[in-house]
């Protein structure tokens, strides 16, 4: 056949190039499979965190029984058997240990689901798993699980807790609060001033007066609150009494069907979203990590965004072109270089013991040696972040400023524009995009940085939050919680890992949400602008 | 009408230099009041440059320079008292790719009018009208001012430009191969428009194209490498050159 059509002889390679093909597509595909593994992780261990697991009774050889949910199934690489992680919970003021234990399967007889088990999240000791047996109101009322309405009983004096609790917060944080506010003023005006000592000193008595009467108040919902008792059954066999008032939520997880744990674990998300931490962190809500980290990504980015800019106008509008400019140039990216830690350095020892420590010296000197500017706080943090993603911006910026054609700053200047309004009116606006990039990749790398916050304002746990509705709103000097430090904190630094853990793949889940979602309005407001200025090069 | 001044723009041995390369070579020529110039050349022979000094758009270029003169109505460009901004609002020019901003149409007419710090609503409006009615624009877009101007045809956006270059008034208008990036109708259209601008302004077009130079212009110069070759009424350059060099070009023997 060859030989009858002779062109055909020829051998034929095949074409160069596919080997390379599949390279790249080797390299994308990398890239995919770690993502979606590192996102579906965090997505998969953070939301498990919120879903009520079934809790079973464990019967062990030894003898005894063990209640809790298996957390964790894997092989054990010593006894090569499987061994469960339980959490058991009830932790108690006696037996503080951990809530959590590994148990062998070896060691195992047999597991059941009993239906009356009911599960309490508290407001110290973590989690309880119990049995109900009776419970005695304040009111005299007593119940036992078996009667008619006990559950109405039981959800009806936790509503009361609830209501407590939170006169109890706002007597504590927001009045007990203001009239120490007060009675540290009139300490300075004293401090400032030793002859008015003697008239302010009533004053200063009556306040203490005001003071103690909150205070008994307070003690007095307190005691109220220890009043209503659960009497609970542990799997052992032991009773104890628990506090109704200290119960923030209770729920039966062995009679849950689907939907009901879907709404339980829509409302424990919830709750983890807008509440404070509780228990050293470990539990409770992240609601002021959340805020802080809102918080000082908006201030960064307000100022990185404008100093970025006008920085880059400078170097690519109006510098002449030369050695220099190459120079500050190439110093600018390498400063994209520098370990964040050092800029973290830099802010302490710049923003917050310079700046911040003459600030106080002439507009709070009545507060001193209490620094008020002079240490760490949410202004000092912003600032420092806007000098790490500074290069970030000037980059991006300059390279749209760049990109805009020629002929358009032509046609301006030929209008009679001078050099600015041609930059303001022309050239700004068709760059916007490309300076919104900008901002965008800055406030990524801002909002997930931990190591130069430390030094410059972070805190495990913040007292108020940087913006409220006491005057003057915005505490720009206040130190605030951020979901990264967060992250560290929780899962390195707190007593009980293993408990623990589930908070760092929760709070990482909302770390990542909370950049995406930032991210996603930068990018709507940047494809808005590519719209409106879109062929502007053509 | 007060009689037209011959020697409007005066180019007197001018010379211009784009760092080592001499562009323009000693080149005089005077240029009358309400007249069409067409300005024609191979590329780089200097044609565009000349008209890009006319406005002083080559200051932006680094390293160049010049020697001679040119003087607007007797005024020299390069006067020290001659801002070089309030110049260019006297002389307005049309680029050779048409280049809007991305605004609206309104906003791209009366860009030089918002830079001059002009904000009066009423006055504004009108300049709007007319300077799109004499672009002959007008009825073309009057119910869509306020769309972007990137919505435009190309030989709209050309329009909109000449319409964006003559709203302030300018006593000159410089055209920079206003029509290469047309098609032929669009072409004839801003054609049609040069001969009713020469009325109110004089106006300076450099072109690659002959058959438009003899429709619009009044007089001709022929640029080669730099050298002002020859320069006269449209009829004498197209019909009876002096020159041998303009002649080859005319007839198409070295572009």
């Amino acid at each position: 056949m060859a030989k009858d059509h002779p062109i055909l002889t020829y051998s034929v390679k095949p074409p160069k190039g596919e080997a390379q093909v599949w390279l790249t597509a080797m390299g994308l595909a990398i890239g995919i499979v770690m993502v979606v593994g590192l996102l579906g992780l965090i997505l998969k261990r953070g939301t498990d965190v919120f879903w009520p697991k079934r809790v079973v009774e464990i019967q062990l050889k030894e003898g005894g029984s063990l209640l809790g949910e298996i957390v964790l199934r894997q092989k054990n690489l010593k006894t090569g058997r499987e061994e469960w992680l339980v959490h058991s919970g009830n932790k108690s003021k006696d037996d503080p240990g951990s809530a959590y234990r590994y148990v062998d399967t070896g060691e195992v007889t047999g597991t059941t689901e009993p239906a009356g088990v009911m599960k309490a999240k508290r407001m110290e000791y973590g989690d309880a798993l119990f049995y109900p047996v009776n419970l005695t109101a304040r009111d005299g009322a007593s119940l036992r699980v078996s009667d008619a309405g006990f559950n109405e009983k039981l959800k009806a004096l936790m509503k009361t807790g609830e209501s407590e609790r939170r006169q109890v917060e706002k007597l504590e944080k927001v009045e007990i609060g203001r009239i120490n506010q007060k009675i540290q003023d009139l300490d300075n005006k004293i401090k400032v001033n030793p002859a008015s000592a003697e008239s302010l000193t009533a004053e200063k008595a009556s306040l203490q007066a005001e003071y103690e009467k909150l205070a008994a108040q307070a003690r007095g919902l307190h005691e109220a609150l220890g009043k209503d008792i659960l009497r609970c059954r542990l799997v052992g066999g032991e009773e104890r009494d628990q506090a109704i008032g200290e119960l923030i939520r209770i729920y039966e997880p062995n009679k849950l069907g689907f939907w009901s744990r879907l709404r339980t674990a829509i409302s424990q998300f919830w709750d983890f979203l807008s509440e404070d931490p509780r228990e050293a962190n470990t539990e409770g809500g992240i609601f002021p990590a959340i805020f802080g980290t809102f918080v000082m990504t908006i201030l960064m980015s307000a100022v990185v965004t404008p100093l970025g800019v006008i920085a880059a106008i400078y170097l690519r509008e109006y510098a002449r072109q030369g050695l220099l400019v190459q120079v500050v140039r190439i110093s600018v990216n390498n400063l994209a270089g520098v370990p964040s830690i050092v800029f973290g350095v830099f802010g302490l020892g710049f923003f917050v013991y310079t700046i911040g420590s003459h600030v106080d010296e002439w507009f709070f000197s009545d507060a001193l040696p209490t620094p008020t500017f002079g240490t760490g706080g949410i202004l000092w943090a912003s600032l420092t972040l806007a000098l790490l993603t500074l290069p970030v911006v000037i980059v991006a910026t300059e390279e749209a400023l760049a990109a805009v054609p020629r002929g358009v700053r032509e046609a301006a200047l030929a209008c009679g524009a001078s050099k600015w309004q041609t930059i303001q009116r022309v050239v700004l606006p068709a760059s916007a995009p490309g300076v919104l990039t900008g901002v965008i990749l800055a406030m990524a790398r801002g909002a997930g940085e931990v190591a130069p916050l430390m030094l410059v304002g972070v805190v495990k746990l913040a007292p108020a939050l940087p913006l409220d509705t006491q005057a003057p709103f915005i505490h720009a000097e206040r130190k605030f919680m951020h979901l990264g430090f967060h992250i560290f904190d929780v899962g390195f630094q707190s007593p009980d890992s293993l408990a623990a853990q589930p908070m760092v793949y929760a709070t990482t889940l909302l770390l990542i949400t909370l950049v995406v979602i930032m991210n996603l309005a930068a990018i709507l407001l940047r494809n808005k602008l590519r719209k409106k200025y879109a062929a502007g090069t053509f | 009408m007060p009689a037209l001044n011959p020697a409007y723009i005066n180019v007197q041995d001018f010379n211009f230099w784009y760092g080592p390369k001499h562009a323009i070579k000693s080149v005089s020529m005077a240029i009358p009041e309400c007249q069409v110039t067409a300005f024609i050349g191979p590329s780089g022979c200097g044609k565009s440059t000349l008209l890009r000094n006319l406005n002083r758009m080559n200051d932006l270029v680094d390293g160049v320079r010049h020697s001679g003169d040119i003087t607007l109505n007797g005024t020299s460009l390069y006067d020290p008292s001659v801002e070089v901004i309030s110049l260019r609002k006297r002389v307005g020019m049309v680029f050779q790719k048409s280049n809007p901003f991305a605004k609206s149409i309104y906003e791209n007419v009366i860009f030089s009018l918002r830079v001059a710090g002009q904000n009066k609503k009423s006055e504004l409006d009108e300049v709007v009208e007319r300077s799109l009615a004499g672009a002959a624009l007008w009825d073309e877009v009057k119910d869509r001012l306020h769309e972007s101007a990137y919505g435009l045809s190309g030989g709209q956006m050309q329009r909109l430009c000449i319409a964006r270059a003559i709203a302030n008034r300018p006593q000159i208008l410089l055209m920079d191969e206003p029509c290469a990036a047309l098609d032929p109708i669009a072409t004839l259209k801003i054609e049609d428009l040069i001969q009713d601008l020469k009325k109110e302004f004089t106006i300076v077009i450099v072109t690659h194209n002959m058959h438009q130079a003899t429709r619009c212009a009044d007089r001709t110069a022929f640029f080669y490498l730099g050298e002002l070759v020859e320069y006269d009424t449209t009829g004498v350059i197209f019909n009876t050159p002096a020159q041998d060099r303009t002649e080859a070009y005319i007839r198409g023997l070295f572009s």
